[in-house]
């Protein structure tokens, strides 16, 4: 059901771990669902230098993970913020209808993180990510987690 | 280790033995004839079908009068729920039933509810049993009807049947069960245990898919399923499928002789998986009911790990399992068995089931207990739930 690149990027997911001095981190997704996404990212100079994830879900939310790390790895905070979950879908040879879910959720923890980047610095993100947090964000795709109850 | 190919799906369904094979090929190109038909060439058939009915009843403990054939675990099930409100809707519109049933009981009790019918679902504790005393205490007047299922399907754990035959008797009330996933595995036996309707599958026992069978006590008059023909003394019509009707019997009959000795091989293999796994894994849980267990039934939550993951990567191994989680069932939500023993969300979707029969071997279990422990711990490094 899966196409080889979602398999490539489940089997071998890029950029797994931690970063220990990450100036971002954004988590989504809730063990109720069933996926959570947490991106760690360290941004020098409007540039994402590093970017690790954490993922705790099916073989598409890992491959979405890894995919998303791997396409904002090295760009620049607005190139990041123009990633769109199509985007990550086509870059993996597409996902069945039942896991697109995964790719927003990848799009919504790459938001968290610069959400979380921007509050750091003290600058109100809504202007820039064009929401205030996680929470705000999640509730704009609450059709696609019916039956969830987001905290 | 050498990679090899373990089936350790058996719950979902078994591979069709040699011997049954074997049973059904006449009945395809030789004596293909209808049952219903007046010549003697169509007598092969309709001897092969009534050979069939005695070794499910003997398998049973029934009357072969009291065993018609359907095509598959489901239809049977749908027939003892629908047809017995439907007798008795005048008597009475209630039903007692379980939350982790299969869907073929829970949707069947869905569409009665919609017509009216009340059902109480009895709690099924972390255990995942029924108990008799909530039984009791449930029963009402207008109880028509309990059903609940002799095995689980997901968590292997058996129900007391005998003791709830034993009330619903004494009480005047029918009794049914899916025995589904128990027929071939534990000893069942309708008088004994004062079952009044019982279904079953026979590709849960080595018999092909699309043939299962239906116990009606005699004297339970519910209305027909499926209208048309005379066939089965005119209670379920439709021109019977008899080299899987042959196939059924062949399966049944082999497995009641092999159930001694089979049972206990198996439950020996499924409790070296059980221990390997608590022994190799931390932080995992034992679904259900350790004692009163199918003999080839394990289901474990992994936590901090996701049941899909876990699965393709077994499938890379060459292991076929099961999972409860969200992904697999099609839905957002985990399995609805594994909620109804109270597992929290984040436990049920980290869920896996091993199930065993006739052709698994010791190999078989040695050979997950080598390569489960290591994709636990490459998805555990990366989710962000472990410690």
């Amino acid at each position: 059901m899966y196409s080889e690149k979602v398999m490539d990027h489940f089997t071998n997911p890029r950029n797994v771990g931690e970063i220990a001095d990450a100036n971002a981190v954004g988590e989504v997704g809730n063990p109720t669902c069933g996926d959570i996404m947490r991106i760690y990212m360290k941004i020098e100079d409007g540039v994402i230098t590093d970017v690790k994830f954490k993922t705790f879900g099916c073989g598409a939310a890992v491959a979405t993970s890894s995919m998303a790390t791997e396409m904002v790895k090295g760009k620049t905070i607005a190139e990041a913020l123009a990633l769109t979950n199509k985007a990550v879908a086509e870059a993996l040879d597409g996902l069945p209808p039942i896991k697109m879910h995964c790719s927003v959720l990848a799009e919504d923890a790459i938001k968290a993180a610069l959400i979380d980047y921007y509050k750091r610095q003290g600058i109100d993100p809504k202007p820039i990510v064009g929401f205030d947090s996680v929470a705000e964000m999640e509730c704009c795709h609450g059709d696609l987690h019916e039956g969830c109850q987001h905290a | 280790m050498e990679k090899r190919f373990v089936y350790a799906d058996n719950a979902a369904t078994t591979r069709v033995s040699d011997e049954v094979v074997a049973a059904m090929l006449p009945y395809f190109t030789e004596y293909y004839g209808n049952p219903s038909a007046v010549y003697g060439f169509a007598g092969k058939a309709k001897t092969a079908i009534e050979n069939a009915r005695a070794q499910v009843a003997t398998a049973l403990g029934a009357t072969p009068g009291e065993i018609y054939f359907v095509s598959c675990g489901t239809e049977a099930d749908n027939w003892a729920l629908k047809g017995t409100a439907r007798m008795l809707a005048e008597k009475g519109r209630h039903i007692i039933s379980t939350p982790f049933e299969h869907h073929a009981i829970l949707h069947s009790l869905n569409t009665l509810e919609k017509e009216g019918f009340e059902v109480t679902y009895l709690p099924v504790y972390d255990n995942g049993r029924v108990r008799v005393e909530d039984l009791k205490a449930a029963i009402r007047p207008d109880t028509i009807l309990v059903s609940v299922m002799f095995a689980n399907n997901e968590i292997g754990t058996i129900q007391p049947i005998a003791e709830i035959g034993a009330v619903c008797r004494e009480r005047g009330i029918l009794f049914h069960t899916d025995a589904v996933q128990a027929i071939g595995h534990v000893p069942v036996d309708v008088q004994a245990m004062n079952i009044d309707m019982l279904s079953l599958s026979g590709h849960k026992f080595h018999a092909p898919k699309g043939i299962g069978a239906m116990y009606l006590r005699k004297g339970v008059g519910i209305p027909n399923f499926m209208d048309g023909g005379g066939q089965e003394k005119k209670r379920r019509a439709g021109t019977e499928n008899v080299p899987y009707i042959v196939g059924l019997g062949k399966a049944i009959e082999i497995a009641t002789q092999k159930l001694p000795e089979e049972s206990k091989r198996v439950a020996a293999l499924r409790d070296r998986l059980m221990d390997g796994l608590l022994e190799r894994i931390p932080d995992i849980k034992i679904n259900g009911d350790r004692e009163n267990r199918l003999p080839g039934n394990v289901n474990v939550s992994i936590k901090y790990v996701e049941g899909e993951s876990l699965l393709m990567m077994l499938d890379m191994q060459g292991v076929c399992a099961a999972s409860g989680s969200a992904c697999t069932s099609g839905s957002l939500d985990p399995s609805h068995v594994l909620m109804a023993i109270g597992l929290d969300h984040a436990t049920a979707h980290g869920s896996l089931r091993f199930s065993f029969a006739d052709y698994s071997t010791q190999e078989d279990i040695d050979y997950i207990l080598e390569v489960l422990p290591p994709i636990v711990e490459k998805l555990r490094a990366m989710s962000p739930l472990a410690k």
